[in-house]
């Protein structure tokens, strides 16, 4: 297997974006990832995104892109796993990478999500839990989430402001980044007033419903030394699945996909999670961050509200958990997170984040999800 | 939407709370499968669930999908079973201050939604405290 490393990235402010379209945001992010890396050779092109059938109409999306980008004949391939699309889009570039079938790859995550109503965002998103079970009876996302926050402070005494306190972290580092769709700070107090969506998760609670695109190209590590920007290798890979349903998971507040992969891309990389200096995480919703932290072993078990009312998570804390804004202000275009996860990590480990830069950082790892932590895929990188 | 031939096939499950239990482990199958998720036998008898059970979670849902806008705000749950099972279903005829983790539930025959253009009606079971 080869050494696959990252020489290019880039995204495009993200919002309701509605004067873009589906292809027009997609184009714009890959070339300034093309522009980025230096190169204009493109071998294969993997593109991330859920539900572009539901919230566009548009499906046959990755040869599509490949038209409107200009490089067609080349080989492009639409993946779907939910929420998690983006991050398992990385990871089929990776494999074509390290694999040999291809030198030169781009990966690319989009949603555009506004244009339709809410009511259909809900249904749309809705569609990565069990259609014939969970869906049947009306279940939502911020549904099955809030009855996560629920057992979590029953069994283990997480509070209402703890799970407030993971929105306040990201707005506040969001609102350093100039491409969050919601680059501002709000208070506990904004949280707890804010209009329920499923108690106890209120709308500042969840992330938002968002365009946007983002993209990275890959290439063998060796030729990447001799391009224009620093390289980043891709030193560890995990994915894993559980579950669809909440119902059929023992214990509502763990994330054992998220365990799992992390441990297979901690094995990868041969490293512990003490050696990681930044982490972007799924925070789809607050309690989702606080069960990523404790799934990962940055937090114990049922410690997770404990460590972000510590600061243990924030940026100059021990272990800085999404730098970025995280989904929460930075925004969800759920096929796009997991990529825009890679492309935050990458300008961290190349010292281009500007004033949400985390010090010293060499390693950094992305865990992107879908459903309720159906599946999981984490990536671990590391600065040439 | 779906058409109405993609709800027969659940009949068994909605309409009689069918589930399969494992002929070699016991682990007791809803939505019914063709694999057992814990052994990997593909043998299983159709068994009924327990009609009651306790909740181990809920939340009240605010922002419905298009079909249960109507229905706005409802009430969901997830209830360990008398028998072991744990079901998701939604919680009716309670206050929503009256929720909480350990309430006793019974499961119910009810409507759970009808297709508008098409007029079909959709049944299945839902939590009613006990």
């Amino acid at each position: 297997m080869r050494d696959v490393a990252v020489i290019g990235v880039g995204m495009t402010k993200w919002g309701e974006l509605w004067e873009k379209s589906l292809r027009t945001n997609f184009v714009e992010t890959a070339l300034l990832a093309i522009e980025d890396a230096g190169v204009d050779r493109i071998d294969s092109m993997i593109v991330g995104c859920m539900s572009s059938g539901i919230f566009t109409g548009q499906e046959h999306l990755a040869s599509l892109l490949a038209d409107y980008l200009g490089k067609t004949p080349v080989p492009a391939a639409r993946v779907e796993s939910a929420c998690a699309s983006g991050g398992l889009a990385l990871r089929q570039g990776f494999i074509e990478v390290a694999s040999g079938m291809s030198d030169i790859v781009l990966v690319g995550g989009i949603e555009k999500m506004t244009d339709v109503n809410g009511h259909e965002a809900t249904f749309a998103l809705g569609t990565a839990a069990d259609q014939e079970y969970e869906g049947y009876h009306g279940l939502t996302f911020p549904a099955l989430y809030a009855m996560m926050a629920v057992a979590h402070m029953h069994q283990h005494g997480t509070t209402r402001e703890q799970l407030a306190m993971v929105a306040v972290k990201n707005h506040a580092n969001g609102s350093k980044n100039p491409l969050a769709q919601y680059p501002f700070k709000i208070s506990v107090d904004d949280v707890l007033c804010s209009v329920l969506v499923a108690d106890p998760l209120r709308i500042l609670d969840c992330s938002p419903i968002t365009d946007g695109a983002a993209a990275v190209i890959l290439c063998p590590a060796d030729m990447a030394r001799s391009m224009k920007k620093p390289a980043v290798r891709i030193i560890g890979t995990g994915q894993a699945t559980d579950t669809i349903a909440l119902s059929s998971r023992k214990d509502l507040t763990w994330m054992e996909s998220t365990h799992v992969a992390a441990g297979k891309a901690l094995e990868m990389a041969g490293l512990a999670v003490k050696d990681i200096d930044l982490f972007e995480v799924h925070d789809c919703f607050t309690i989702a961050e606080i069960m990523i932290t404790e799934a990962l072993g940055i937090a114990g078990k049922g410690r997770g509200g404990r460590a972000v009312e510590e600061g243990l998570t924030a940026v100059d804390g021990k272990f800085p958990v999404n730098p970025s804004g995280g989904l929460k202000a930075k925004g969800h275009p759920v096929g796009a997170t997991g990529v825009a996860q890679a492309v935050e990590v990458v300008k961290q480990l190349r010292g281009e984040a500007a004033d949400r830069q985390v010090k010293n950082a060499r390693r950094g790892l992305t865990q992107n999800m879908g459903g309720t932590g159906g599946s999981s895929v984490i990536h671990i990188f590391e600065a040439d | 939407m779906p058409t109405p031939s993609r709800y027969w096939r659940e009949i068994p499950q909605r309409y009689r709370f069918e589930a399969g239990k494992c002929r070699s482990c016991g682990y007791v199958c809803f939505p019914p499968r063709l694999v057992c998720p814990r052994c990997g036998a593909r043998e299983f008898e159709d068994i009924r669930l327990a009609e009651a059970g306790s909740l181990v979670s809920f939340t009240v849902i605010r922002v419905a999908p298009h079909a249960f806008v109507d229905q706005s705000p409802y009430a969901v749950g997830i209830a360990d079973l008398d028998d072991g099972t744990r079901l998701t279903a939604q919680i009716v005829d309670c206050d929503f201050e009256d929720l909480k983790v350990g309430l006793r539930v019974k499961l119910e025959f009810r409507k759970i939604y009808e297709e508008g253009e098409t007029g079909v009606i959709y049944y299945g079971y839902k939590f009613v405290p006990e």
